[in-house]
């Protein structure tokens, strides 16, 4: 199990670095200049002196494999550089926005465990009863509506009927908590209930699968409790492939809540990481594109190492 | 509440003549007539609809930057938002300009403290305008250009400072009460010019609390402040909200009181449905524009034919009161804000091409120079366009029905900030949707991006024309309002109408929606102003 670990973690650092090269080419193909965007953007003049100046500042003037050497060697020092819209250094940019993104990925994660085990394993258990038809029709119309669409109803529907709006700005959680889960909640809940029904979905069909195997038709013979049954046998192995989905959809939404963060206009990461391709700040989507890989690649670890020490017949591979 | 009383802004006596012939410059405003004692205390919450870039002013071109950081600054000279486009001293008290206009005296008030409780001397003002004017290397000053007029500056003794100037200047005294000019601190320069980009150290209303990147700014009352019995308020939170709908629900819900950029007209009714009288209306035009950029290099849109073809064809005045219904683009006007002193009247205007009231003469004398310039019925080509709704989208659409009257088929390119700078700047483009915004009525920065294109990289339709070049330098020079107005319609006369190297659409509408309790705001036909330092809250 160690020597899987380690070999597992070492496999982290060419992904990371291949990911580096990748981004770094990609964004220097896309048309676009960040100092041309700073000035023109707004319509004002500016000399072009003071353009190649700038440009010189960042460094966008020398060769590409120099650009990209400079950053490599300030990540392995774990520098990574400043954000060349507002000159702030790139880990405090993207560590304001971290705790929130994180905080709304682990409160939808809570949502959606929270509603969709109890409730795939209920649908699977009443297969073709008026409680599977309903779970069924919960989690098809979660899979249906968009969250952002669902975040601008709440929003919407806290406006009309109490003329109230969740919080504009974040206050973390060991701050005020109060304040803190006003904020949250509702973006939570209208994101987590889509995750719920992909969750739900899945564990329904994992736990009727696991229900039809020989094991569970021994186990039943065997005199076993229905509840014995169901949580040792039955649950614990559906749970394979809804943990690999709950750990991917975790993965996403650190960085893919966009919509959903413009919405209920939430400082986080998802809104960072489109403004900064928009502005062609080379350094924060770099350094975005190189963490949420890193988170990917991270869970998908953890995921596997839950799956191992659930289906020891992974382990021994 | 809205109402419909019509508020005239005193700009000069040559609006006066003209305000009949324009749209009211400013409508719906129940504050002017306000006589209320204002009341001190409270925290104003505003909206932003952007985040600043860095904290320094003379670099960056954002009013994302304006709002948020100008409260905790002073400038030299500044509009007086109640009176615009008055212009008043901030730090200067008085000032004189010589008989020849090569020299201004500026006297600066006594006593005036930054926040860190050093004086503000002459040295400060000096040190403030040679980083804005001749910025050491690695130093970005976005608006050196404007200033390229000033020979050197002297401060003959702690509260006078003196500008000498290569010639005389007409915009020059205006360029002083820029909203982006902050007055720094010349010992923090002298140690580090690029101090002010990630700090705040100010002498104005308000003292630097707090910023979160993307969330937040806050700042608190100035104990200290220069002005007595200012500001009003005990501080101030600026909430950083990118998009409009969200913008909007601050507003509703009460969480942010106002927004001092502007709302479309839709996002204005919904408000207003929404509280009643618990808002008030501010409208006024703006200094800000579409124009048609035309690829001056590219065939067939090298012939001057067919861009006064394109132009020929766009009904302005028809266009005007179907798009100032659901988007921020509202007046007619030529190369200077409708309402302003520099404005061309309408008798005048509607001879340039594209401006007549005969739509349908317009549009046979534009196919007629299409057949002219040899360009067949159906002909294709693009016009680029940034993938912004509001009012970009708006006029592209409208563009393209226009010029389908004079049988062009035209596709619509709507791209993001990058890529579409990008094909502007290399000229990979037909024809383009740009924008230009000001902080004053003022040809020297009016005309700035129509000059050549060699001496403006902003010139993106890619012409030379000597011409022009040096109606501009003359203008600025004239020696009185007469002399300049006449060179400007020799200018606009030659970009709209003889040449048509590019052509506005229409300008802008700019409308504030806020609460009724938040007093002492004005709306200006500029979205780069909001001095805190008068704003008050009725409650």
């Amino acid at each position: 199990m160690h020597r899987y670990i380690l070999k597992r973690l070492l496999l982290m650092i060419p992904t990371l670095l291949g990911v580096a090269v990748l981004v770094f080419l990609m964004l220097r193909v896309a048309p676009g200049d960040i100092v041309e965007l700073k000035y023109a953007g707004t319509g004002t003049f500016a000399p072009r002196e003071a353009i190649e100046r700038e440009r010189a500042e960042f460094g966008l003037d020398k060769p590409l494999w120099q650009q990209f050497m400079s950053w490599t060697w300030g990540i392995v020092r774990f520098d990574f550089g400043n954000s060349m819209w507002t000159g702030q250094p790139v880990i405090h940019e993207i560590a304001i926005r971290l705790e929130l993104s994180l905080q709304l990925a682990l409160m939808a994660t809570l949502v959606a465990i929270s509603l969709s085990i109890p409730l795939g394993a209920l649908a699977a258990l009443k297969q073709d009863t008026w409680i599977d038809y309903a779970v069924r029709i919960f989690s098809i119309a979660g899979l249906s509506i968009p969250s952002f669409w669902l975040g601008i109803l709440i929003i919407l529907g806290f406006l009309i009927i109490f003329r109230w709006l969740p919080p504009l700005t974040f206050t973390s959680f060991w701050v005020d908590p109060k304040a803190n889960l006003t904020q949250l909640i509702w973006p939570a809940l209208a994101v987590g209930y889509r995750y719920s029904a992909v969750a739900t979905r899945m564990t329904r069909s994992a736990v009727l699968e696991v229900l039809r195997e020989d094991y569970i038709r021994t186990a039943r013979a065997k005199g076993l409790w229905e509840r014995v049954v169901l949580v040792r046998h039955a649950l614990k192995n559906a749970m394979l492939p809804v943990i690999t989905i709950i750990g991917l959809e975790f993965a996403f939404l650190v960085g893919g809540l966009v919509v959903t963060e413009q919405v209920f206009n939430l400082n986080g990461i998802g809104m960072l990481f489109v403004e900064s391709i928009a502005q062609r700040d080379y350094m924060i989507v770099q350094t975005l594109v190189l963490l949420i890989s890193f988170v990917f690649i991270f869970v998908n670890f953890l995921v596997d190492l839950i799956n191992a020490c659930l289906d020891p017949r992974i382990r021994y591979q | 509440m809205r109402t419909s009383k019509k508020v005239s802004l005193n700009l000069c006596r040559a609006m006066v003549l003209m305000i009949s012939l324009v749209p009211p410059v400013f409508q719906a405003t129940a504050q002017a007539a306000e006589k209320e004692k204002p009341r001190t205390g409270g925290e104003l919450v505003f909206a932003v609809g952007g985040t600043p870039p860095s904290f320094d002013g003379h670099r960056e071109t954002t009013f994302a930057m304006l709002h948020p950081v100008s409260p905790h600054y002073s400038t030299l000279l500044r509009f007086d938002l109640l009176n615009y486009p008055k212009i008043i001293g901030d730090v200067a008290e008085s000032w004189q300009i010589s008989k020849d206009g090569l020299t201004y005296t500026f006297k600066l008030r006594r006593g005036i403290k930054f926040h860190d409780g050093s004086l503000l001397t002459s040295k400060d003002v000096q040190a403030t305008y040679e980083k804005i004017i001749f910025p050491p290397k690695g130093v970005a000053s976005a608006r050196q250009a404007s200033y390229a007029v000033v020979d050197k500056i002297e401060t003959p003794d702690v509260y006078t400072v003196v500008f000498r100037l290569k010639h005389p200047s007409t915009s020059f005294l205006a360029n002083m009460a820029s909203p982006w000019n902050y007055i720094y601190k010349a010992d923090i320069l002298a140690k580090d010019p690029r101090w002010y980009e990630k700090n705040v150290m100010g002498s104005g209303p308000f003292v630097f609390v707090e910023h979160v990147p993307g969330s937040h700014w806050v700042g608190k009352k100035n104990p200290n402040y220069f002005i007595k019995g200012r500001p009003y308020l005990d501080g101030y939170r600026a909430v950083f909200i990118r998009d409009t709908a969200p913008r909007v629900a601050a507003i509703r819900s009460g969480q942010a009181l106002i927004e001092f950029r502007g709302f479309s007209p839709a996002a204005r009714d919904d408000i207003v449905k929404a509280l009643g009288n618990k808002v008030v209306v501010q409208e006024s035009s703006w200094i800000c524009n579409l124009t048609v950029v035309i690829n001056n290099e590219k065939k067939p849109f090298s012939d001057p034919r067919v861009r006064r073809a394109l132009t020929l064809a766009v009904d302005r005045w028809e266009g005007s009161k179907a798009l100032s219904k659901i988007s921020l683009m509202k007046y007619v006007g030529g190369l200077f804000r409708p309402g302003s002193e520099f404005a061309t009247p309408e008798a005048e205007l509607i001879k340039l091409a594209g401006y007549g009231k005969n739509i349908e003469a317009s549009r046979k004398e534009a196919r007629r120079l299409l057949k002219e310039a040899g360009v067949p019925e159906g002909f294709s080509f693009t016009l680029k366009n940034r993938n912004i709704k509001e009012p970009y989208e708006y006029t592209g659409v409208f563009l393209i029905d226009q010029w389908r009257r004079i049988g062009l088929n035209v596709s619509h390119v709507q791209q993001e900030g990058g890529p579409y700078f990008n094909d502007f700047r290399q000229g990979n483009y037909d024809a383009g949707v740009d924008f230009n915004c000001d902080f004053m009525d003022e040809p020297d920065l009016q005309l700035v991006k129509l000059l050549s294109s060699d001496k403006s990289p902003l010139n993106y339709a890619r012409y030379k024309d000597r011409v022009l070049d040096d109606l501009y330098e003359k203008q600025g020079r004239a020696a009185n309002l007469k002399e300049r107005l006449k060179l400007l319609r020799q200018f606009e006369k030659r970009v709209l109408d003889e040449q048509a190297y590019q052509f506005h659409v229409l300008w802008w509408q700019k409308i504030n929606p806020h609460w009724a309790k938040v007093k002492g705001f004005k709306n200006v036909p500029s979205h780069y102003f909001m001095h805190l330092g008068d704003i008050w809250l009725s409650e």
